[in-house]
């Protein structure tokens, strides 16, 4: 063998709730293991956490993609294959199933899941600005109960999340209301190339203008230029109520600029992101005029 | 494979044929086929899931065998590149490979295969632009992947 695993223990539940009083039970805090893609990078590196694995890829109870009671609600184990192939996520949920289709190539799609993008929790994870902009909560699951947080919540900081020890991302949900709301998205994935890139900048914009016109419905999230994946809540205030035309281009524009924060690092620098970022929201808006 | 305690034991169907085998579950697949099975034409390029040199299918779904662990082929289908040929004779893709001159240094071309098999038999039209999406994540620094395309083009037409 390649790599030492002499420290490192898997264990396989064959259910959720076996999964669950694994996670009840455990005093030291176990490592979930999905699809494998980011895990194993460290793994392979020699940089992954030793100790207990929890193998949840298994659990079929939280695979699948339905409608209930005004909602998406997706399992914590969909794919981004599973996301591409879903009528109604492509239907009704466009920024999403664009972002899935940019994720690595097919190989990262047929095992990277929607749950390891949340928990992984990378400010560059490409799934993150269209759950963002599409309101979702996530379904967090313990041998305790249950619980909805809203995903613009989940991240206290970079790579911390409100996830207790115990505690599995089982659903992510949408409000209906939410997708239906947008007249005018874009998804916008800035990487090296095409394909298995790490996002420079990440970006969904969900706009809806009134029959006067007017916006009525603002989302506007941004990956790679923050310590977590953000929601531009001023910028959003500000183009609520107002009406497309040059000078909201160019304020609104401003508004980004005092909103990210981005930095130097292996991927790009924070000059370029800042750049890109406003280039990206002005060339969005210009084209849904 | 110091510690025998965490090892397990790894039942799957590896192209046609039943195998059995003792591992530590999180070694990666790759190290799986290639040190334990011993079946060497799968190959380790980035390790870290970027160039799909190590492209296996699991129940026909492609991955990248070095980030996927052992484990989860308990009860798979496997198939890597050794599985492709039948009776000692190339596939049609394989053989469009040769015509074509898609191989050249030959590190990419196991994982080239598999991935473009499993593209043939989705059973989708083929369009230059779909074989490139397709084949996006498995990486050549020889041929330009114009002489790769060729070939699969060539596969398709000819019919399997």
């Amino acid at each position: 063998m390649r790599t030492d695993l002499s420290a490192f223990r898997l264990e396989r539940p064959r259910t959720l709730d076996e999964a669950l009083a694994t996670l009840a039970s455990s005093k030291e805090r176990l490592t979930l293991l999905a699809g494998g893609t980011d895990l194993y990078v460290y793994l392979n590196a020699g940089l992954a956490r030793a100790g207990r694995w929890l193998d949840i890829w298994g659990l079929d109870e939280l695979r699948g993609i339905r409608e209930s009671g005004g909602y998406i609600v997706l399992g914590a184990l969909t794919t981004y294959t599973d996301l591409q192939a879903s009528e109604l996520v492509c239907a009704v949920l466009p920024l999403l199933a664009q972002a899935a289709a940019t994720v690595g190539a097919v190989a990262i799609q047929n095992r990277g899941t929607l749950g390891g993008n949340l928990v992984n929790g990378s400010p560059a994870g490409d799934s993150l600005p269209p759950l963002l902009a599409y309101d979702a909560e996530l379904g967090l699951r313990s041998a305790r109960g249950s619980r909805w947080v809203r995903l613009d919540g989940f991240y206290t900081g970079y790579r911390a999340t409100v996830l207790a020890p115990d505690e599995l991302v089982e659903l992510i949900r949408i409000p209906r209301a939410s997708a239906v709301a947008v007249t005018a998205g874009r998804y916008v994935k800035v990487g090296t190339r095409a394909a298995q890139a790490i996002s420079k900048v990440v970006a969904a914009f969900a706009l809806g203008r009134s029959a006067a016109g007017e916006i009525a419905h603002a989302r506007v999230a941004f990956g790679s230029v923050a310590p977590t994946p953000i929601r531009l809540r001023a910028l959003e205030n500000h183009l609520l109520g107002r009406k497309l035309d040059d000078a909201l281009v160019r304020s609104s524009a401003d508004c980004l600029a005092a909103e990210i924060a981005p930095i130097d690092d292996i991927r790009s620098t924070a000059r370029y992101r800042r750049f890109v970022s406003k280039n990206v929201w002005v060339r969005f808006l210009e084209e849904c005029f | 494979m110091s510690d025998p305690a965490a090892e397990t034991v790894i039942r799957c169907t590896i192209n046609g044929r039943a195998h059995e085998h003792r591992c530590h579950p999180l070694a990666s697949a790759l190290d799986f086929l290639r040190y334990v099975v011993r079946l060497t034409g799968t190959k380790e390029g980035c390790k870290e899931g970027e160039c799909g040199a190590c492209a296996i299918t699991l129940d026909g779904v492609v991955v990248n065998s070095c980030i996927v662990p052992a484990a989860h082929l308990q009860g798979r289908q496997v198939r890597t590149v050794e599985g492709l040929g039948a009776d000692a004779r190339f596939s049609a893709l394989q053989q469009a490979f040769l015509d074509c001159g898609g191989a050249q240094c030959g590190i990419c071309t196991p994982g080239m295969l598999v991935t473009g098999t499993a593209l043939l038999e989705d059973g989708r039209p083929l369009t230059e632009q779909r074989i490139r999406e397709y084949m996006a994540g498995n990486l050549c620094r020889c041929t330009g992947y114009g002489k790769i395309v060729e070939a699969l083009l060539k596969a398709a037409e000819g019919g399997r």
